[in-house]
């Protein structure tokens, strides 16, 4: 292990190792710290310009309500669960397939068409705005949660794909050989014999594609323009303009909308890390 | 296989079972993966080269975009900023190994102490943004508080035109260091103990042993580490359009930004201007992918 494991160095070392880490995690944190407190600040304390001291008075139920009653807050994050899920369910079909395909069968432009697939995650985006902004309209898909849903689906098929290949690709091929051997048709395998197995990858793909799809912005804000299918990142953005210099709810609306992602997070972390260092180990 | 039945009696599904198959498994995803992704990218190569508003019909100009951004100021002071971003955003991988390697411990609550150290990745940009913005400001911020302890009255960061990028991507590296880190600690939990042992009975300890025998183990997750950031480098938008919207005077525009604000606001729907800005942008990031795409074909022809 490396580095040296702290039980054996000294005690002073010890005790700096025990003190500097709630310190340097506080320093680390300090900003969602400040944010939370002032979340829960009266409007006094703002207007009085008691931004960073303890509050005066803790108006949490106060400041969250508000929120939800005086802006629409409600119905972006609703918009939010409405693009996220459905997205992240078709991408999982899709590049569990799209995988499987790619790591079982050998055919001539497997290698070529794995290595699109990468290549298309790393774009940017702003290469392939404007065409699939046109192609939206087009579709009668523009402004519309179905739109955003499928642009996020196509894209995020690629880094899906690159982690399903390689995962079905490090399972025993024998799983697949021998049941060909029996007779067993390829739908069949790939439903049940590969899909029990890959539940692991599932649940790290959707654990990450769900934070990557909550949190996007830039689409959000190239596809949608109404407030019916506004998802909150974007939401809160035009909410900013509304409530100049009321941090209070500024800092009550950050909060909700990052929360979905972060309980996620919390309940399934070791799926996430899983997903998201995928090849920082091998290779 | 079915072998009882006879060559010339198989079916044409049959015959040709192995070769249709993975077709029919590809097929959903490439379809749309080529109508969303691939495609589009070609198009906007040829959009680039089109006057377009989005509206009236395409009128066909050569490489009159391509000239006209030779002479824009705006598309340097953007391309002078993404690289700006290139090199600051690099201090996310060794910032982000020194975190992991303080983390890298086994005390009580020490999973609580790296999930926690996680968390500013797993909260979206725009999150990140409002915060850091709020930060700066000069004279409720937290800025204005450091600086008056030292009786001085804080700079407006994000409001002066030599300061605000360096703003921007100061606040980007918040989440990019944390992202880094989970992937330096999970290289770490990787290195071997017995080559450890071996550096230490050749009398090999602290930096010594960082760099002759665990950074070589960590290339994985370095590699990776340099890859993201690279990309979330010249992906920077959704902070500039947060904290700035590109300003002061157009003084913290990036590529990406300075493309969606041609193409798609009130400056005018330029498309095709904006197009070959994208494709300029793409053409950056490509000579990326092509480095990645081959070091991952050398790794692929190994087994």
């Amino acid at each position: 292990m490396f580095p040296k494991p702290i039980e054996k160095t000294s005690i002073g070392v010890q005790r700096i190792y025990k003190i500097a880490l709630p310190i340097s995690l506080f320093l680390w944190l300090l900003p969602l710290i400040a944010v939370m407190l002032t979340s829960v600040r009266s409007a006094g304390d703002i207007t009085m310009g008691n931004y960073w001291g303890w509050p005066t008075s803790f108006n949490l139920l106060e400041n969250y309500t508000d929120i939800f009653y005086n802006s629409k807050i409600g119905l972006y994050i609703f918009n939010s669960f409405q693009v996220t899920i459905p997205t992240v369910l078709l991408t999982l079909s899709i590049s569990c397939m799209t995988g499987y395909a790619l790591a079982i069968y050998r055919f001539r432009v497997n290698m070529f068409l794995f290595f699109v697939f990468i290549a298309g995650n790393f774009v940017p985006f702003q290469i392939l705005m404007v065409p699939v902004r046109d192609l939206s309209l087009q579709l009668g898909l523009y402004d519309t949660v179905t739109g955003l849903v499928l642009f996020h689906a196509a894209f995020q098929t690629g880094f899906c794909t690159l982690f399903m290949r390689n995962f079905i690709k490090a399972l025993p091929f024998e799983l697949v050989e021998s049941a060909r051997i029996d007779g067993v048709n390829e739908f069949k395998i790939f439903i049940y014999i590969i899909l029990p197995v890959v539940r692991p990858a599932l649940a790290a793909l959707a654990v990450l594609l769900f934070t990557f799809i909550w949190n996007d912005y830039f689409w959000a804000t190239v596809l949608v323009q109404g407030d019916h299918a506004l998802p909150v990142t974007a939401g809160l953005q035009s909410l900013n303009g509304q409530w100049v210099a009321q941090w209070q709810l500024v800092s009550a609306g950050a909060i909700v909308a990052a929360l979905p992602p972060v309980i996620l997070f919390f309940l399934l972390q070791k799926h996430f890390i899983a997903g998201l260092t995928l090849g920082a180990t091998k290779g | 296989m079915e072998n009882t039945v006879s060559k010339n009696h198989r079916t044409f599904w049959q015959r040709h079972h192995f070769a249709i198959t993975p077709w029919l498994f590809l097929a959903p995803g490439l379809l749309m993966f080529m109508l969303y992704v691939i495609m589009p990218i070609f198009q906007s190569i040829w959009i680039s080269f089109y006057q377009w508003d989005g509206l009236s019909p395409k009128v066909f100009i050569g490489w009159e975009n391509y000239k006209e951004l030779m002479s824009d100021e705006n598309f340097y002071t953007s391309l002078k900023n993404n690289l700006i971003w290139l090199v600051l955003y690099m201090l996310a991988v060794p910032a982000g190994l020194f975190i992991a390697l303080f983390l890298n411990q086994t005390v009580a609550g020490i999973r609580i102490y790296k999930s926690l150290f996680f968390f500013p990745f797993v909260i979206s940009q725009i999150v990140v943004g409002l915060v850091f913005t709020w930060f700066y400001n000069p004279t409720n911020g937290i800025i204005a508080i450091v600086y008056a302890l030292f009786g001085a009255e804080a700079p407006s960061i994000l409001g002066n035109e030599s300061y605000v990028t360096y703003g921007i991507i100061f606040a980007g590296l918040w989440p990019q260091i944390a992202y880094c880190m989970i992937l330096f600690l999970t290289g770490l939990n990787n290195v071997s103990s017995e080559m450890i042992e071996a550096g230490q009975l050749d009398g090999a300890k602290g930096w010594v042993m960082l760099w002759n025998i665990v950074l070589p183990q960590l290339r994985p997750a370095t590699f990776i580490a340099i890859v993201v950031t690279v990309i979330g480098a010249l992906r920077s938008f959704d902070l500039v359009s947060i904290m700035t919207a590109g300003g002061p005077y157009g003084s913290s525009r990036v590529l990406a930004f300075y493309m969606y604000e041609t193409a798609l606001s009130e400056y005018g729907y330029r498309m095709g201007y904006g197009a070959a800005i994208a494709t300029i942008l793409f053409l950056i990031m490509m000579v990326y992918i092509t480095f990645f795409l081959w070091r991952m074909y050398i790794q692929e022809k190994r087994g």
